[in-house]
């Protein structure tokens, strides 16, 4: 992984209250643009809250204030000229738990681009909703049952869908916390396979609590603890040779 | 500690063309999401004001109905006009039976007597021209008033001779008058009142003879066709009471009971199922269906009296009895598994842990849902109207197996008086009663939920 | 002894035997100091009152039941042979004479001899029936008591019988609902197939016309009793109920669900719900009062003729009512649609309102028509609203300025009036009823399938 890639989102001293709690420390780090940064560390560390600020997730969760600055092409994302819908639509994001929504398999692609109105005609959004299933591998699994339900398919193909569901609106990252929670091995590799293609379009940062999964998938590791960033830096060096005590006890095995 | 790169941070660029239509959406869409917002806002303000607009519509109306035209008059109780014998004692060798009778002939000899009289005397010494009107000046106070006046010479016949200044009700066509709730500049053809008593009202009035005093007839009375000024709600305050009162004894504990069977002891299989599903249908049927019930087997087949609040306590019973179970059934199924395994664990045997140990966490919630349960059998009107409760009873029942009316059915009653002036009010005001009975119950629900809340 | 006092009499034994049992299982206990007693003195107390007490009871329960028909049979017997050999529909006219004299009632037209013989002879009856009974009783409460306490050992499963009655007693308070709902069954079956048998059902549910006259007419001149005007004009009236209460219910829930602060929620909810809170009757004086002469004077001001008690009127009124129904139910559903289907629609981009109508209500829908088909059944079941502000008129129309009649303001008006109870005129009223019933319990019942499969859904 070259080193030089222009950064694509700055964090500055971001601390995260909840009411007086304060949840994040003052956290600050670079994402590389096309890259695939893996965020790991035990429960509760802050990782999914600082994944959450990234596209103002957390704005949806009542007493949660947000502190520092988070630049995206060098704009911060809470300056008032800068809409969050349109962040939101940069920058995407893929949950824990398969979500998709209660609607045929096509509807659910085609919501972000009629939202946005990204298609003009019903063949554009045929194209999106094909080339989005496409580039989620689901294409082949589904092409003949698009009027069917989402909430029929099984659960890494829901997570697939919901992968398919964000890249619909051609976001520039796509954020992705603890994808692979809830699916079964088999599964799990699909989805890791997918974001490793992916890596060539998007910029990805994942939240997981699986460190293999980490070392698979990603360029480079942040390690969080107790609402702190401990370490960051490449994969490979992360794990073979941790600069931190704390990260070394982690990754092996010590506590988490 | 963090590690900062040194990497370059890629310029604002301008934006992608997916960004761009997404930008030139924005304006659309924000408009809309304010739009939504506002349409939201907006119903919850139009249902406030409607609550706004029913309670200051009500209130407005009924509160001046508490207050009343009362006349302050002399009242000289003229032993020429009261011409009784001495009220009757008991003799030592009397049985009680016979002084009753003899004391009640006694009442009605004193019933023969024109009171009336004693109160257009009185009012001639107020009115200087009065004695050429006398149908007018009979008209003044209410006629339930020459009862108050038997009553208390009833009461201590020693009255006779003394002059005693009274409060009597004024005919509610005057207060309707002084009220200002009809029209003045209608033609004497349209007004209910004659020209002289008018004028009469007014100059009592103004002199300060005729006043608003605080109606105690609207409490102590029952209701009246005779004499409207002085028609009340005791009689149907009573008829309510009785029937909350078959209420609280009927459907609480039976309803409490059934939802402990069902919610502790029963096998979960297709028949407490149906139960159940006939529970929550029974809490869904119109009241008035209950009512066809009650009027046709509790008084076609077990021949109960008509009007008698048992039976419309009975019927309010089985309309209130789902209610009672399903709050009483949601607040069993709140208490941890945990209180009852404890118990069972102890050796208790199971009739034992739930009478000992949940039930005495449960009363709170029972007691919420019962309440609630009697504030809608309260309010309720429909169902009594079958029963016969929509007749006129002129008396305050004794028994619950006496005819009666309700609170309710009272409110119904009045509204369709013909002496709509003065019952708009009369009605309000009997509703205003209701509504703060209605409150009072819901505010004791509340503060019973909010006193006793358990989280668990 | 008057049957409220035998009650009493009752409850003073269940005390008496319950304080006996206590000191006789005591004694039990001291007597056979090596054996431990099964039960605690208590559950011994409660056994010996309730074997004094309940089969008293049911003695007593048994004879109100059975007595009056046998005393009557018995006062009959020792009528005159020209009097028993009227028809029964004649004797039992005679059977009220006497037992209205007997109590003392007045009665039409003087008595004459052998009824005020029978009279005296029927409270000479219930005299020796009341003593009889009391003696009964009194026996039985006291074989039970003595029984019982001889049974008392330290091997006697005392607890066990008294949970025993505890729990059948709990069974059969749980039977009363569905008691409640065959008797509301069978009795509005029977008296409709009275009325089916003067009026056919062909002409009940598919006739125009609705226009019964009074019972005095005579039979053959029933005049007409088509269901259909009445049906209408409720259906009309729930219309516009709905057209008002829908809108304003589910934007009231879903901005309190999705947008309100939570202050805002906490004080609005609860305002909101005093609306249902209030008894129809109220609404119904408002209505009539307040909200007919508003709607007639403003139709009077752009030019339309509305009358002051009309459908529009009892449909708004009831609209109102029922907005908080169908809040406080669609804000209880709208809260379950779970929050990751939200959060996967704002992190698409959406905004708050795209979030709510094209996710979270079309998840909610099911739940949502559930609430909406049970305030449907509350519309279409509603008496006072429409007994007071619809006008009472049953003509077929479907004008919302005019002034219509319901299924429910006929049941009111056809048995209260002076019509005879066995006259089709009454009977009607059953008819409506189990049309009612049938109505809103098939809404009920497909509202609470929906419901509790939506519920299903989410948890």
């Amino acid at each position: 992984m070259s080193n030089s890639a222009p950064v694509k989102i700055s964090a500055k001293d971001v601390k995260v209250f909840y009411g007086d709690n304060e949840a994040l420390h003052g956290i600050s780090m670079d994402v590389y643009q096309n890259e695939v940064i893996s965020f790991i560390g035990p429960s509760g560390c802050g990782k999914s809250t600082f994944l959450r600020c990234m596209n103002r997730m957390n704005d949806t969760i009542e007493h949660c204030r947000v502190t520092g600055s988070i630049t995206l092409d060098g704009r911060d994302i809470h300056e008032p000229s800068l809409d969050v819908v349109q962040l939101r639509a940069q920058v995407g994001m893929v949950f824990q738990k398969p979500n998709p929504f209660p609607k045929s398999i096509y509807e659910n692609i085609a919501y972000g681009p009629k939202l946005h109105g990204l298609a003009e005609r019903k063949a554009d959004l045929d194209d999106i909703v094909e080339s989005s299933l496409r580039r989620a591998g689901l294409w082949n699994e589904v092409k003949d049952r698009l009027d069917q339900p989402g909430t029929g398919l099984s659960g890494g193909q829901q997570q697939r869908l919901c992968i398919a569901r964000s890249i619909a609106v051609s976001p520039e990252v796509i954020l992705m916390d603890e994808p692979c929670s809830a699916l079964d091995p088999i599964a799990t590799s699909i989805i890791e396979e997918l974001i490793d293609e992916l890596k060539q379009n998007f910029t990805i940062v994942i939240v997981t609590h699986n460190m293999q999964q980490a070392a698979r998938v990603s360029d480079r590791t942040a390690f969080f603890h107790l609402g702190n960033l401990i370490e960051i830096g490449n994969t490979n060096d992360l794990f073979t040779n941790p600069q931190q005590k704390r990260t070394e006890d982690y990754i092996t095995g010590r506590y988490g | 500690m963090t590690i900062i790169a040194e990497n370059p941070i890629k310029p604002v660029a301008a934006p992608s063309h997916v960004q761009q239509k997404v930008i030139a959406s924005l304006n659309k869409r924000h408009r809309k999401e304010k739009l939504f917002r506002s349409l939201g806002l907006g119903a919850v303000l139009i249902s406030l004001g409607l609550v706004a607009v029913l309670f200051i519509n009500i209130f407005s109306k009924g509160l001046p109905a508490f207050w009343q035209s009362a006349v302050t008059l002399d009242i000289y109780f003229d032993p020429a006009i009261i011409k009784i014998p001495p009220k009757p004692v008991q003799q030592a060798d009397e049985s009680d039976n016979d002084f009753r009778q003899r004391d009640l002939s006694w009442q009605t000899e004193v019933g023969f007597i024109n009171f009336n009289r004693l109160i257009t005397d009185s009012l001639q010494k107020v009115l200087p021209d009065a004695s050429k009107h006398r149908r007018d000046l009979t008209r003044m106070v209410t006629s339930g008033e020459r009862f108050a006046l038997r009553d208390m010479v009833v009461a201590d016949p020693a009255i006779i001779g003394q002059t005693r200044t009274l409060h009597l009700l004024t005919d509610a066509n005057i207060d309707v008058w002084l009220k200002g709730n009809i029209d003045r500049s209608l033609p004497d053809a349209q007004q209910q009142l004659s020209p002289k008593l008018r004028e009469w009202a007014d100059k009592l009035k103004a002199e300060g003879i005729i006043q608003n005093r605080f109606s105690l007839a609207l409490f102590m009375n029952p209701d009246s066709r005779s004499s409207l000024a002085s028609a009340g709600l005791a009689g149907a305050f009573m008829g309510s009471f009785y029937m909350m009162l078959v209420v609280i004894l009927l459907a609480v504990p039976m309803g409490v009971a059934a939802a402990i069977y069902l919610e502790e002891f029963a096998p979960r299989n297709k028949l407490t199922d149906l139960v159940e599903v006939n529970i929550n249908n029974l809490a869904a049927v119109p009241s008035i269906v209950f009512g066809l019930l009650g009027a046709s087997v509790l008084i076609g087949w077990f021949n109960l009296p008509m009007s008698a609040p048992i039976v419309g306590g009975l019927v309010l019973s089985l309309m209130t009895l789902p209610t009672v179970i399903i709050a009483t059934r949601s607040t069993l199924k709140a208490i941890p598994p945990s209180i009852r395994q404890a118990a069972l664990g102890l050796g208790a045997s199971k009739m034992q842990s739930i009478f000992h140990h949940v039930l005495p966490l449960a009363i709170p919630g029972i007691l919420t849902g019962a309440i609630l349960g009697v504030a809608q059998a309260l309010g309720e009107t429909a169902p009594l109207l079958l029963i016969g409760m929509k007749s006129f009873v002129a008396s305050v029942p004794a028994s619950p197996f006496e005819q009666a009316s309700a609170l309710p059915v009272q409110i119904y009653l009045w509204q369709g008086n013909e002496l709509r002036n003065f019952f708009e009010a009369r009605t309000s005001a009997a509703i205003i009663v209701l509504l703060l009975m209605m409150i009072g119950l819901n505010g004791l629900a509340i503060w019973l939920r909010k006193k006793y809340e358990k989280r668990w | 002894m008057s049957n409220l006092s035998l009650i009493v009499v009752l409850l003073v034994l269940l005390a008496l035997g319950y304080q006996l049992g206590m000191s006789r299982s005591r004694k039990v206990a001291t007597v056979n100091s090596d054996l431990r007693m099964h039960s605690r003195p208590h559950h011994y107390g409660m056994m010996v009152g309730l074997w004094a007490v309940l089969p008293a009871f049911f003695i007593l329960l048994l004879w109100l039941w059975l007595s009056p028909a046998v005393i009557n049979a018995m006062m009959v017997a020792q009528l005159p042979a020209e009097v028993t050999a009227l028809s029964d529909e004649q004797l039992r006219v005679v059977s009220q004479r006497i037992s209205n004299l007997a109590s003392n009632f007045g009665v039409v037209a003087d008595a004459e001899a052998w009824e005020l013989s029978a009279a005296e002879h029927l409270r000479q009856l219930k005299a020796n029936s009341a003593i009889v009974l009391t003696a009964l009783m009194a026996v039985i409460a006291a074989i039970g008591m003595l029984l019982s306490l001889q049974k008392i050992t330290p091997r006697l499963k005392a607890r066990h019988q008294v949970e025993r009655v505890v729990k059948a007693l709990l069974v059969l308070c749980s039977t009363v609902a569905i008691l409640t709902t065959i008797g509301i069954v069978l009795s509005m079956v029977g008296e409709t197939l009275k009325f089916f048998s003067y009026i056919p059902p062909t002409e009940f549910f598919f006739g125009t016309t609705w226009n019964p006259r009074f019972s005095t007419v005579g039979v053959g001149e029933q005049g007409d009793f088509g269901l259909v005007p009445l049906l209408a004009g409720t259906t009309l009236i729930a219309g516009i109920a709905m057209f008002v209460a829908i809108p304003l219910g589910l934007m009231v829930a879903v901005y309190l669900a999705e947008y309100a602060p939570v202050k805002l929620r906490n004080t609005a909810k609860p305002m909101i719900e005093v609306l249902a809170g209030i008894p129809t009757i109220v609404y119904g004086f408002f209505a009539l009062v307040t909200v007919g002469p508003f709607l007639r004077d403003l139709g009077h001001a752009v030019g339309l003729d509305i009358n002051a008690t009309s459908a529009l009127t009892a449909g708004v009124v009831m609209g109102i009512m029922i907005i908080p129904f169908i809040s406080s139910l669609s804000d209880d559903i709208i809260t379950q649609v779970p929050k990751s289907m939200r959060d996967g629609s704002l992190g698409l981009g959406a905004t708050k309102s795209e979030t709510i109508l094209k996710v979270v209500l079309p998840a909610a829908l099911p739940g949502i028509v559930g609430a909406i088909l049970l305030a449907v059944s509350r519309a279409i079941g509603e008496t006072m609203i429409v007994v007071l502000a619809a006008g009472n008129s049953p003509a077929l129309t479907a004008n919302p300025f005019e002034a219509v009649s319901t299924v429910t303001v006929t049941i009111v008006n056809q048995l209260t009036g002076d019509n005879d109870f066995s006259s089709p005129q009454s009977l009607v009223a059953f008819a409506l009823g189990l049309t009612l019933f049938v109505i809103t319990l098939l809404l009920n019942v497909m509202a609470l399938v929906i419901v509790r499969k939506y519920r299903e859904q989410y948890e």
